[in-house]
């Protein structure tokens, strides 16, 4: 028998699911909210989206081909994905140059200045929405009105949040309506309205084994019991501002997040907590953002002090 | 509710394409190929000649030291050359090569087809009987280490064993040989177990086997008899839970220490293969001159477990499953996770030779490798509670001694980071590279 047979190590046999097909998945389970935004924001939405996804393809493309010197680049999943998540960071009526600006910061400076996909110490979707934040302040707090503005997209009408009314005390927590926050009848970015569309994408992620339960899981966790202990509205403060979105899809990115279940345990609980504490104390009525990068930055830490428990290990006598 | 380790595991497809087809033996070989070395340890040294005559279960090379294993000839006939010969690996190896004459072959077809005569009586053999005859009979671990039994059960002074565990996981894919031994030899496998626990001088034995083998746990439990100390544990389906570790844990809640033996924590794992071997050898006199062999693949005509002759043609046995006939782009002996892909057919069964795995040409490649996305599967999976990527990263950086601090010598290989990676990174070639350099770095101090 004379054959040309492959050597390998073992094993000779894998599983049936890769990267990119993860990245994929969360696409598709981001697509409820992207509807949820067209239909609430109309053409404003798709603009925004399209330019943000293209926009960061594009950088990564260019950066990976021309200033990296790949001879391989091509077209990246994990890009479109940042797109889609940066689009849904921010308002509908914000300008095309804007984007554009948040998809070169984002890919190029969140993702690609640390030597591209796994590299990168903070999400880089959160990196271009924080920088085009404290850039421009004007045009990233300026909600429009969900419903009304279907055909606008420069000139459509504004309003404020639900949660920067609740600070600047026009409306009192009991003065909001839950329903409206679930179905996302109320100002916000793109992706934070429509806490439902969040639920079930985030479902379908954890049914898919996309994802483990314990990000979101502590998360939630924690800002409710805050909340619970100190008197406030849980409904509120869950499905107000940018929290589900957060928890759900930016705080669960695998670069950014723990390798151990005890981990992401902690990381999750400390994201709620200094988003309620920013949102209570600090200058912003939202901290999400912020609280992800922060916990992005502790989790080289996270990951040396919650190791796996080893097999066997013996334990050593603690000698004073 | 079924048992099962506690630490990582992966649940695969499991692929028995041949667990329905009832064990055929193969016809005797005219010809056959004794590699000396065989098992882990001292290759065995030859005690005849060129032109000697043997006959069938005729000691023909003894252990060379302590951790050895003697050889037996599967044929009567005589000893052709004693030489080197091409391994499945490629490497040249010394082996005894024999030949049958027509008139031998016929004598042992003749004497193989009477029934078999107890030369012993299984309750009247002492401990020290039974140890010399598996020494003697050559036996070695079946599931695939090949390590020797006889200094497996010759338990050191100071350590205390209690439990005898069998190993009927067979948690690999794709591999049915236990299973068919189970529902063609469940006396055998219980006599077995009993002769093992009286060497050891334990009364418990469990015998652990998964529960996509639900006619093989019931055919082993027909054969227990009461108060016998056998007790036969279903175990969930879980890869790596034939690991020796992996399954104590599952069977007694026992964790073998990091660095350690099964020994310390009271404990002897035996494959279940082997404890039929060791009742051929006590009592029916019979050397290991014969194993089961699975033969698979996805596009495979006729998958089969054949009970064959050691030093059986391993091409013969892919001819007769059909395989000449279908596209091979690679060849594994053993499983599909811990098994060696092979680039020479043209070699004997071995005393490890569980199985033969063909696989279409595409499933024989490798997916290029993406970056690591830090997505921890391979640390979830990981059934040590290892960091696969970290070492991984450290072993091909060269940090070999971070690489041991993060654990790189308590990996057992399984081969589960690399089949869960989503970026088909080669994780497990790195970690072994890791701990060929820590050894290395150990010998040098």
């Amino acid at each position: 028998m004379d054959r040309m047979l492959v050597i390998s190590g073992s094993p000779h046999i894998h599983a049936p699911f890769s990267a990119r097909g993860a990245m994929w998945r969360v696409i598709f389970a981001l697509l409820p909210a992207l509807g949820c935004a067209l239909y609430y924001f109309g053409i404003g939405a798709a603009i925004v989206s399209v330019t943000a996804m293209v926009g960061c393809v594009a950088v990564e493309y260019l950066i990976a081909r021309f200033m990296m010197g790949r001879k391989s680049a091509t077209f990246s999943v994990s890009a479109l994905l940042t797109g889609l998540l940066l689009a849904l960071n921010l308002p509908s009526n914000i300008p095309v140059w804007i984007v554009l600006i948040g998809c070169v910061v984002a890919i190029g400076i969140g993702k690609m200045a640390f030597g591209g996909l796994g590299c990168n110490i903070f999400n880089p979707a959160l990196v271009g929405r924080v920088f085009l934040l404290l850039s421009f302040p004007q045009q990233m707090t300026s909600w429009p009105l969900p419903e009304v503005n279907r055909m606008a997209y420069l000139d459509a009408s504004t309003g404020a949040t639900v949660l920067s009314e609740l600070k600047t005390g026009v409306i009192s927590p009991s003065g909001v309506d839950l329903v409206d926050e679930a179905i996302g009848l109320t100002g916000g970015s793109m992706g934070e309205v429509g806490a439902l569309a969040l639920i079930i994408g985030v479902l379908y992620l954890m049914v898919s084994r996309v994802i483990t339960w314990h990000i979101p899981v502590a998360v939630v966790g924690a800002v409710a019991l805050m909340t619970v202990v100190a008197g406030g509205n849980v409904g509120v403060e869950l499905m107000g501002g940018g929290l589900l979105l957060g928890a759900f899809f930016m705080a669960t990115d695998y670069v950014t997040s723990p390798m151990t279940p005890r981990g992401m345990l902690v990381y999750g609980a400390m994201i709620g907590v200094i988003t309620m504490v920013i949102r209570h104390y600090g200058a912003y009525p939202e901290g999400v953002s912020f609280a992800i990068l922060v916990m992005n930055g502790v989790t080289p830490l996270l990951n040396k002090w919650f190791r796996p428990r080893r097999f066997g290990e013996r334990r050593v006598a603690h000698v004073r | 509710m079924a048992r099962t380790f506690h630490i990582g595991g992966v649940r695969l497809k499991d692929c028995k394409l041949s667990a329905h087809s009832a064990m055929e033996r193969v016809e005797l070989p005219m010809r056959v190929v004794l590699p000396l070395g065989q098992h882990i340890g001292a290759p065995a040294r030859p005690v005849v000649a060129a032109g000697d005559r043997v006959v069938r279960g005729q000691c023909v090379a003894e252990a060379a030291s302590v951790v050895s294993a003697s050889l037996h000839s599967p044929i009567s006939g005589i000893v052709r050359s004693i030489g080197l010969v091409r391994n499945a690996r490629g490497f040249d190896v010394e082996a005894i090569e024999i030949e049958a004459t027509e008139s031998d072959h016929r004598i042992d077809i003749e004497s193989m087809s009477k029934p078999l005569v107890a030369v012993r009586d299984k309750g009247n053999v002492s401990a020290d009987e039974i140890l010399a005859c598996v020494r003697e009979a050559g036996i070695v671990g079946l599931g695939g280490a090949t390590f020797p039994t006889a200094v497996k059960l010759n338990v050191p002074p100071g350590k205390n064993i209690d439990t005898l565990v069998i190993n009927a996981a067979e948690c690999e894919p794709y591999l049915t040989c236990d299973h068919a031994l189970m529902l063609s030899d469940p006396a055998g496998i219980i006599i077995g177990a009993e002769l093992v626990m009286k060497a050891l001088g334990v009364s418990n034995a469990v015998i652990g086997v998964e529960d996509n083998k639900p006619d093989a746990i019931e055919s082993l439990r027909s054969h227990v008899a009461p108060g016998s100390g056998i007790v036969i544990v279903p175990l969930k389906e879980k890869y790596p839970q034939g690991g020796e570790k992996q399954l104590i844990f599952a069977m007694t809640r026992r964790e073998v220490p990091s660095g350690g033996l099964p020994a310390d924590v009271g404990v002897v794992v035996v494959n279940v293969a082997t404890a039929r071997a060791v009742c051929m050898a006590v009592v029916y006199g019979e050397p290991l001159i014969e194993r089961v062999v699975t033969v698979t693949g996805p596009r495979l005509p006729r998958p089969a477990n054949y009970l064959v002759p050691i030093g059986y043609p391993v091409d013969e046995l892919i001819s007769k499953s059909g395989g000449d006939d279908v596209p091979v782009g690679k060849i594994v002996l053993g499983g599909p996770m811990m098994g060696a892909a092979v680039e020479n057919t043209e070699v004997p069964v071995e005393k490890g030779s569980s199985g033969i795995l063909l696989l279409p040409p595409d499933m024989s490649h490798r997916a290029q490798p993406e970056p690591c996305i830090l997505c921890a599967r391979c640390v979830s999976v990981c059934p040590m509670g290892l960091e696969p990527y970290l070492i991984s990263t450290l072993s091909r950086l060269g940090r070999v001694g971070e690489a041991v601090d993060a654990g790189v010598a308590d990996c057992i290989e399984c081969g589960s980071c690399s089949y869960i990676c989503p970026s088909s990174r080669p994780i497990l070639d790195f970690i072994r590279y890791g701990k060929m350099s820590s050894r290395r770095v150990r010998k040098s101090k």
